[in-house]
């Protein structure tokens, strides 16, 4: 830091030149985009400030489409996370053979990048009407998916199950490759201190190994909320937009005005953008959590 | 009696022998140590008698009973890890405490041992933080407060103190002792470090290679080391090449200077030896009657502190070690000046040449 | 407990593998379906609109990717080297594309470009650059990352005080000694924001209909067999550049990019 005296006085008049063109395109096409429609959420149709927009966020269909969301993103969150954890758990602990486990983990960065249209279409040729599994289940058990009884109901991958369904295919890789650093993180040592001192594999796992992922858990479970909760393309194709979830619902607003009130639109991109917000702010402090534990 | 016992244990990871052909008995509240290189077997060994390995063949008895193949967490057997290894979702307390509560314990019970043990290992207001909240040295001694808090019959110590500073490795030492020999607990101990295993042990289990090389109580393997890598891996040693003379006199050349020794010598005239001899043995000037004596050159000369280390050059490569203690009247020589030093008889070891012979002195790791 | 792994390990994976695996198996057979075997892809194949598409997503992609490199190394190098303060700050805005989802992201271009006072989407090109700007904002959070990750483990200020004291100046500095070591972070900043925009709907899809991911989603509907055939040709694609990614990273501290769903 202790330098001659005339750059280093100069330098701090114009170092900060050196960011300009990075604050620039972030506040062209994201700060300045965000900012008219926050401002538009807080006005009228005649551009009077009101607070009516968010009031009106709790009428029926924005009400009902933000439910929609977070069910949606609450249930393909716990399920692939759940079943994520399980896979990473199987592949780093399990003792399978390496190969399998460097297959997973690159299978799962591809996988959770493969999300949007060919997503939606493959499981059309998979579980829709002519889907390969649908014929197969006919052919081979005589079982007609959409057409007969579907656990009391019947089968549409166009709805909200179908959603859910779609939806884990790139919920559970993800979850694989943000929980997988946190399970190599568990020390041999652990584990041989609590069966040392008597505990057996369930009790390790209740008080030692769970606890301790617990933060990366919850974390990367609230990641995948977030990361279903922003997803539009996938739903769009699946369902050409006619399922109540946000995402579909700003898309139609966008292509005209299906509230019929603009700014009803813009307040309802705002509550979408405070729910990530208070989503990424939760998983930060989870994080934060998590290292400080494996840190020593 | 003995109370910890391991007959012929064998153990081999596919191809390689990890350990080999070890037996040992320790009585009831002994304190042991296995000493040796990294990949000696000791580590290994110190596994077998938890339970996180399996011998290949051989037996492990504890107390009249055979655990060879008993579950880890079945064996009631205490172990500290050379990381720690302490849970960082727990406060120190429930640390402690972990393995009584996994025995189902009462909680006001194991509230009273968790007060006893973090009084013992001085760290009564530590209870309520968490690992990451304390110093290294701090952390290893809760390790050992929630190894023994369960009462194992066998406490199990592996390398603790050589992730630590060097100042606290050796008060924490003495303290492993002073708690061991308070308990009267049986403790196995590994370490690479020959001063700590010398220090804290009843006895020392030497191991190269997967052999054990000598057991026996540190004054044992200390003056009277076994084998060749004994001699050689505990303290410092003068490895001096020699030709012997005479066998039956005990008669030999080093660096062509005559002497005489009283241990055995199994070999004819003009075969090449090698004279183990440590630095302390050897003193300046020429000693009382019937010392061997040496002639030569000082090379340099070591201010240690408490004592002082000189190189003798007695022939081109032949240099010898020697310590003297450090005293205000002391009167140092001379670096290239001439000097006789001197050795009892029954000083040195004699022993077949060995790779490094012709060197001085081969330090310890 | 056999060598083989653990059974409920077995279990795990291959129930996963199967739920991975059919649907790409499905749409594989889907796309053999059309009678002769092959017409699905010898459509696509003659399909001038599969090409224009493709190879506009990629241009955008490439252009977006430098303009993302030209932005994020030299203000990545500029905080870690003069403005450690500012870090805090950088990592905050770096995470902002996070919280804003792309649909409500284009939804804000719109409402900003699409109308007076700044129209511009209205101008030649205009919605391109609009894209584009998306886009390069979108890729900050992961180049960010990969080149921060990619500097911190470069001695930056050795380096660069080693190349000042032989007498270089800044752009020659950033161009010839920091760019090149940096190779493997670009690398795979670049492929990942490759495989993003390439694949990108839900922006595309109101300013550039015409674009590869919109193209594939009308093709859904009117001519199935051959959308199975471009989805087999897309997550290849996916696989090729995420492949290259993970190659050009083997060996560095390998750290898991994640994108995010669509």
């Amino acid at each position: 830091m202790s330098q001659t005296s005339t750059p280093a006085r100069r330098r701090p008049t114009f170092s900060w030149l050196g960011v300009v063109p990075f604050l620039l395109f972030t506040i062209a096409f994201l700060i300045l985009p965000i900012f008219f429609l926050v401002v538009g959420s807080f006005q009228d149709s005649q551009g009077n400030p009101t607070l009516q927009n968010y009031l009106d966020l709790t009428t029926e269909q924005p009400a009902t489409a933000y439910k929609n969301s977070i069910q949606l993103s609450l249930i393909t969150a716990v399920i692939g996370g759940i079943f994520g954890f399980l896979i990473a758990v199987a592949v780093i602990l399990g003792r399978l053979p390496r190969a399998i486990r460097s297959a997973v983990m690159t299978f799962s960065g591809v996988a959770s990048n493969f999300a949007g249209v060919p997503l939606a279409l493959a499981f059309v040729f998979t579980v829709g009407q002519l889907g390969l599994v649908t014929k197969l289940l006919a052919d081979v058990f005589g079982y007609h998916l959409w057409r007969d009884d579907f656990f009391g109901g019947s089968f549409s991958l166009y709805s909200m199950l179908g959603l859910v369904l779609v939806y884990l295919y790139f919920q559970f890789p993800l979850m694989v490759l943000i929980v997988a650093p946190a399970i190599d993180g568990l020390r041999k040592e652990w584990r041989e201190a609590a069966e040392n001192m008597g505990a057996s594999s369930f009790q390790y796992w209740r008080h030692v190994a769970l606890p301790i992922l617990l933060p990366s858990l919850l974390g990367s479970m609230i990641l995948l909320f977030g990361n279903a909760f922003g997803a539009q393309a996938t739903a769009y194709q699946l369902t050409s937009g006619t399922i109540n979830i946000v995402p579909l619902v700003i898309s139609a607003q966008i292509r005209g005005d299906v509230l019929h009130n603009p700014n009803l639109g813009y307040a309802l991109a705002m509550g979408m953008v405070l729910i990530m917000a208070v989503v990424i702010l939760i998983y930060g402090l989870l994080q934060r959590r998590s290292e400080r534990w494996l840190r020593a | 009696m003995s109370f910890l016992t391991l007959t012929n244990i064998q153990k081999s990871f596919g191809t390689m022998v990890a350990v080999e052909d070890f037996n040992l008995s320790a009585t009831k509240g002994e304190f042991v140590s296995f000493l040796g290189p990294s990949g000696c077997g000791k580590t290994t060994t110190l596994r077998m008698i938890a339970g996180f390995e399996t011998p290949t063949s051989g037996t492990i008895v504890l107390d009249g009973g055979d655990i060879t193949y008993r579950p880890p967490n079945k064996r009631n057997i205490g172990m500290v890890f050379q990381s720690y290894a302490l849970f960082p979702n727990m406060t120190v307390a429930q640390n402690v405490g972990f393995g009584l509560r996994v025995r189902k314990r009462p909680a006001d019970q194991i509230q009273k041992r968790v007060t006893e043990l973090l009084e013992l290992i001085h760290l009564p207001d530590k209870a309520n933080q968490f690992p990451y909240q304390l110093s290294g040295g701090q952390q290893q001694r809760v390790a050992l407060a929630r190894a023994l808090a369960f009462e194992p019959e066998v406490l199990l110590l592996d390398e603790p103190l050589s992730a630590l500073d060097a100042k606290i490795r050796v008060s924490l030492r003495q303290e492993i002792r002073a708690i061991q020999r308070q308990l009267g607990i049986t403790t196995v101990y590994v370490t690479h470090d020959q001063e700590e295993a010398l220090s804290l042990s009843d006895r020392v289990v030497v191991m190269s290679r997967g052999r054990v090389e000598q057991i026996g109580t540190p004054f044992e393997i200390y003056n009277f080391p076994a084998t060749r890598f004994v001699a050689s891996f505990v303290g410092q040693l003068n490895a001096l090449p020699a030709t012997v003379v005479d066998a039956g006199s005990g008669r030999l050349t080093v660096g062509g200077q005559e002497i005489r020794v009283s241990a055995r010598i199994d070999a004819p005239a003009g075969s090449a030896m090698s004279l183990a001899l440590r630095p302390e043995m050897v003193s300046l000037g020429e000693g009382p009657e019937g010392s061997n004596r040496l002639a030569g050159t000082v090379a340099d000369v070591d201010f240690l502190g408490a004592i002082v280390r000189m190189r003798i050059r007695l022939a081109d490569a032949v240099i010898v070690a020697l310590d003297v203690f450090n005293e205000p009247t002391l009167k140092l020589p001379a670096v290239g000046s001439s000097i006789t030093i001197s050795f009892p008889a029954d000083g040195p070891l004699v022993m077949a040449p060995g790779s490094e012979a012709g060197s001085g002195t081969s330090a310890a790791a | 407990m056999s060598r083989f792994g653990a059974w409920w390990a077995w279990a795990i994976f291959i129930i996963a593998a199967l739920y991975m695996l059919v649907p790409l198996v499905a749409t594989f057979q889907f796309s053999l379906q059309q009678n002769p075997t092959g017409e699905a892809y010898r459509y696509i194949f003659n399909d001038v609109k599969f090409f224009a598409g493709l190879g506009y997503s990629f241009l955008v992609a490439v252009i977006t990717i430098v303009i993302s490199l030209l932005i994020i190394v030299p203000t990545a190098y500029w905080v870690r080297l003069k403005l450690p303060r500012l870090r805090p700050f950088i990592e905050f805005m770096t995470l902002l594309p996070f919280v804003v989802p792309p649909i409500i992201l284009v939804f804000g271009l719109i409402r900003s470009y699409g109308r007076p006072p700044l129209a511009i989407t209205s101008l030649p090109h205009g919605s391109d650059v609009v894209l584009i700007g998306a886009y390069v904002v979108l890729s900050f959070p992961y180049m960010y990352r990969a080149v921060d990750a990619g500097l911190a483990s470069l001695d930056v200020r050795s380096l660069t005080e080693a190349a000042q004291s032989m007498g270089s100046g800044w752009p020659r500095i950033l161009l010839r000694v920091i760019f090149p070591n940096l190779r493997v972070a670009i690398l795979s900043g670049a492929f990942l924001t490759l495989a993003i925009v390439v694949g990108e709907f839900t922006i595309a899809s109101y300013l550039a209909p015409w674009s590869f991911a919109p193209y594939l989603s009308q093709l859904g509907v009117f001519k199935a067999w051959s959308a199975a055939a471009v989805s087999i040709i897309s997550f290849m694609l996916t696989w090729a550049a995420m492949g290259i990614l993970i190659l050009a990273s083997r060996g560095s501290a390998g750290r898991v990019q994640i994108a995010g769903a669509r």
